[in-house]
């Protein structure tokens, strides 16, 4: 009995909590690159940068508040800086709309010319937060570091292994939550929220019903600045920030985004938490998980790991090619991406 | 004059023009019909009232304003409201947010407009939260042209109404826009199904190659044997 409990949290400890709180993160970046899709039509390469960039200019502004004594308690202060963080990247996002995407939006380009182009927007973006912040990795997390410790966990519970919970793992998850809350109560139940779906759905009849399609497309600029600095500053504050990790982030979260079907945000969350249980149970060694649960003298000897964890990116590999072989419109039967 | 008229028009996208002055007008409180054969110009004719090809020449006015150079949303907002042939609904919405769409650029209480829809096309107040993608073909079209009523138009417009849905649905249809004439909305249809059209037709244009090669009532274009024998099957 004490080795299943042991077992048990044995797995929240190191996947079932850990994989929960990194599915949060790319539920909220896959939600931003399928809203972009959905709306403007096409694959939103610069998004993995535009996380980057978020979470720099929130990054600049908890050391500024840092600076002048300004503190949440036991929160992060990143939360304070969090809201200016995404007003910088809106304006960011904006700005190169208007440079960039909106001249091929007007020519009514295909959308894999879009697609391209935010290839070079990723890479500026790229460039913009090593040149501003450096390469080095950054870590911004204050406050209170465990809402549980492992310590006082097996204190308390007198079993051999220990549970620790991170604020910042709980904090994702309640986040993630009220932000997602958010935007679908935004999408459901407003005007303009409604006036993006319509949008998206068949923009010709959107015209004639007399919607803006420049507002429609400035709003979803703002909300996918929103949605890709959240992400990146809660992955941040999770993990640590480094802008080359925010780059490879692009994969796990396309993998997501596709893998829920493209467009559909609903899809977006689910694949989310899919790809980061699938990176974490796979790369995971269940050596010391099997010793709990399996007889005594048939403990295995190698670790049980199916993949080291430098191979994670393997996983949203596989399961991007898989989507794309077997279901191109995802689980929750999205768009299926088109040249 | 007449309320909305596109006069003398020549016109076309851009290449070699469609429209060879093609004139095409319709009063409040009436229906008029376009007809002819494949590639006249029909939807053509219409799509220059809207705004949607290059008018090479001629002019289109309504309620006595000329429009000839106002974009189609612009048009919209001056009270033209259009149905066109295919995806003419958002099939992700629901009934209700369809027609709340068709109203977007209104700022003041719809609901009564909304009410009006329902009560004539009642199949739409009962599935109201279905997506229109799910209806079947003829409640999609009521779903267009209710959404094209959102904004309270002065005119109607309507390109093939009934393609692709069976004769039931389309005498259904017709009652239904004889009930939106009788609002006093001058109504313009373009119309594969010729002969149903002009029946219910208060003025009937035959194009052939972009040109006017008959116009009258409704009943005397059915009624002119050289009509018939071109155009209606004998």
């Amino acid at each position: 009995m004490t080795d299943l409990l042991n077992a048990l949290v044995l797995m929240l400890n190191f996947v079932i909590i850990p994989a929960t709180s990194y599915g949060a993160q790319l539920a909220l970046g896959a939600l931003g690159v399928t809203l972009v899709y959905g709306i403007l039509r096409f694959g939103n390469f610069a998004h993995g940068d535009t996380m980057a960039f978020g979470t720099m200019f929130t990054i600049f502004f908890t050391w500024l508040f840092q600076g002048l004594g300004l503190s949440l308690g036991v929160l992060p202060t990143a939360l304070l800086a969090l809201p200016f963080g995404i007003g910088v990247t809106a304006l960011y996002a904006i700005s190169i709309d208007r440079l960039v995407y909106r001249h091929y939006r007007v020519k009514r380009s295909a959308p894999v010319i879009l697609t391209i182009a935010s290839v070079g927007v990723m890479f500026v973006t790229n460039s913009v937060v090593r040149f501003l912040i450096g390469t080095n990795e950054q870590r911004f997390s204050d406050g209170q570091k465990f809402i549980i410790k492992a310590r006082d966990f097996k204190e308390w519970s007198g079993l051999s292994e220990g549970m620790k919970l991170k604020t910042t793992e709980a904090l994702t998850v309640v986040v993630a939550g009220i932000a997602v809350a958010a935007l679908f109560w935004f999408l459901q139940r407003t005007r303009m929220g409604k006036a993006m779906r319509a949008y998206s759905d068949n923009e010709d009849l959107a015209l004639l019903s007399g919607i803006n399609p420049e507002r429609v497309v400035m709003v979803t600029w703002i909300i996918t600045a929103a949605l890709a600095t959240l992400a990146g500053v809660l992955f941040g504050l999770d993990k640590s920030f480094k802008p080359f990790t925010y780059f490879q982030l692009l994969l796990p979260i396309f993998a997501a985004a596709i893998l829920g079907g493209v467009g559909n945000p609903l899809g977006a969350i689910a694949g989310g938490f899919v790809v980061a249980f699938s990176e974490v149970m796979v790369t995971y060694p269940y050596k010391k998980f099997l010793k709990y649960v399996m007889p005594e003298n048939l403990e295995p000897s190698g670790l049980m790991q199916l993949l080291t964890v430098d191979y994670k990116f393997a996983v949203s590999f596989i399961i991007l090619v898989a989507v794309l072989l077997i279901k191109p419109t995802g689980l929750f039967s999205g768009k299926v991406i088109r040249a | 004059m007449s309320f909305l008229v596109g006069e003398n028009i020549f016109g076309g996208y851009g290449g070699a023009d469609i429209l060879h002055g093609c004139t095409v007008s319709v009063e409040k409180g009436e229906i008029a019909v376009i007809v002819g054969p494949n590639g006249a110009g029909k939807s053509t004719a219409m799509k220059a009232l809207l705004g949607m090809l290059t008018v090479r020449e001629g002019a289109v006015r309504l309620n006595g304003n000329d429009i000839t150079h106002l974009s189609p949303q612009d048009r919209v907002s001056e009270g033209m409201a259009f149905v066109p042939q295919t995806n003419n609904v958002f099939a992700g919405m629901t009934v209700q947010e369809n027609l709340e769409m068709g109203a977007y650029l209104r700022r003041d209480d719809i609901t009564e407009t909304m009410e009006q829809i329902y009560s004539l096309f009642p199949i739409l107040g009962e599935k109201r939260r279905q997506m229109a993608g799910e209806l079947s073909g003829g409640q999609r079209q009521q779903v267009a042209v209710g959404r094209a009523l959102m904004t309270k138009p002065s005119v109607l417009m309507l390109d093939e109404p009934t393609a692709g849905v069976s004769p039931i649905v389309m005498d259904e249809l017709f009652d239904r826009i004889l009930e939106v004439r009788a609002t006093g909305i001058a109504v313009l249809m373009v119309e594969q199904n010729a002969r149903q059209a002009l029946e219910i037709a208060d003025r009937g244009y035959v194009l052939v190659q972009g040109e006017n090669k008959y116009t009258d009532t409704g009943a005397a274009l059915l009624a002119d044997p050289d009509v018939r024998k071109s155009f209606l099957g004998g």
